[in-house]
């Protein structure tokens, strides 16, 4: 079998164009290596040619996106590529996303497989991922030296027809695949090897969660302003925000001017996954707003928040749950709140 | 949801009953609770008794956004 062929898609400043004053170049292609393309030759020459380079300003790719998709994913498919690798495109914004939009068209329209780089804060990582196999790069094209010789070694993994492929950052995808032993024993010989201090490998990775410094104390909550915030699923009685029971895409807020005490008339939980009878009877169970109100009478707590804010945790996404907590927390802040109780079911 | 409004500079203190699960996603301060469908109170108590149970969490909960620290600190 003759050797794989590879279209290489770039922008206009790694084809060597120029940089933002000519960010807005029309898509073009020549044939075989340019810019970047001549150290992926080098990498690959055993068992692939790039037999096309596709260029696009990164300014049209984003301002004529429609046009500008058509014309490239024509430009790819004339070279009847059997693999395309876009960028590496580092930590560069736009051509991020013009590298992953084009990881998508070949996804979708010609259905083979796409290797691209990225820094992992680039928006056009989150974007596409799932549409390539994008291995992770430094945030600047100093990096090349690197990113290069990784992207080559997914590539060839991917032309040899290997069943796992290892050194991309995860699409988000899962796959079906049969196991001879069934899960409740794998999941055994796992405890055993980890007790015993032997590598197991997970089937399940946990996602990776990134820290936060801890807040500045309140000096004195007296004088403080606090604000109450839950993901137990607590709204006023009806849920009239229709906030879902589980994978919640959005979060409540309610006044708490005219409730001191949660009855089952005033209060209910929207979250599904636990009984809610208890939530129901008396809300103040998720959300203490009886004490809290007692608290500000009696000088406790300086001020109480006008507002609670209310979403539910059950099964709701990283990603939503860190907008939601974004956009309460923006909300707060600008509200003179000084400190937050968020209570979880 | 915790951290990213601690990211906005705010103090502020998870009450659950997983405490596993806060410390895994990143609060800073944590105030465990009684159970899942009722962290704040508890059902098999007289009224007068749950709501005392109540008033304690939250004064605890109080504290801890009192108190300075500078890593994961359970209550």
């Amino acid at each position: 079998m003759g050797k794989k062929r590879i279209v290489h898609y770039i922008n206009q400043f790694f084809a060597g164009i120029g940089g933002e004053e000519k960010a807005d170049v029309k898509p073009e292609k020549s044939d075989g290596v340019v810019g970047p393309g001549m150290a992926f030759k080098g990498q690959l020459s055993d068992v692939a040619e790039i037999v096309g380079t596709v260029v696009c300003g990164d300014s049209y790719f984003s301002e004529h996106e429609a046009d500008a998709s058509e014309t490239v994913l024509n430009m790819i498919e004339s070279y009847k590529p059997d693999l395309v690798i876009v960028g590496p495109s580092f930590n560069a914004g736009r051509y991020g996303v013009a590298a992953g939009a084009v990881a998508k068209l070949v996804d979708e329209n010609l259905h083979i497989p796409v290797v691209g780089g990225m820094y992992p804060e680039n928006p056009g990582l989150d974007l596409y991922k799932k549409h390539g196999y994008f291995v992770e790069t430094g945030n600047s094209a100093a990096t090349m030296r690197k990113a290069i010789p990784a992207m080559s070694d997914v590539v060839k993994q991917l032309l040899a027809g290997n069943e796992e492929i290892t050194g991309y950052m995860p699409k988000g995808i899962r796959v079906n695949e049969f196991k001879e032993e069934r899960g409740s024993k794998r999941a055994v010989d796992m405890l055993v090897n980890k007790i015993q201090g032997k590598e197991f490998k997970t089937e399940y990775p946990m996602p990776t969660f990134d820290r936060v410094d801890p807040a500045p104390a309140v000096k004195d909550i007296t004088k403080a302003r606090i604000a109450l915030v839950s993901s137990g699923g607590p709204v006023p009685k009806g849920n009239p925000d229709h906030i879902e029971s589980s994978s919640a895409s959005k979060y409540g807020k309610y006044s708490l001017k005219d409730i001191d005490d949660f009855t089952p008339e005033n209060g209910q939980t929207a979250h599904g996954g636990y009984d809610p009878v208890y939530a129901n009877e008396d809300l103040d169970r998720v959300l203490p707003v009886d004490v809290i109100k007692e608290m500000l009478a009696n000088g406790e707590i300086g001020s109480l928040h006008d507002y609670w804010y209310a979403t539910v945790g059950n099964g709701t996404s990283v990603a939503n749950a860190k907008k939601f907590g974004t956009e309460i927390g923006k909300q707060l802040k600008e509200d003179g709140v000084d400190a937050v109780i968020l209570t979880s079911t | 949801m915790v951290k990213a409004i601690e990211a906005q500079g705010l103090p502020i203190v998870h009450m659950c009953t997983i405490v596993p699960i806060s410390k895994t996603v990143g609060a800073n301060r944590i105030v465990p609770t009684v159970a899942i469908p009722y962290p704040l109170g508890n059902p098999e108590l007289d009224p007068k008794d749950e709501k005392e149970l109540r008033r304690k969490l939250v004064r605890k909960a109080l504290k801890a956004l009192e108190t300075p620290v500078t890593e994961q600190t359970v209550f």
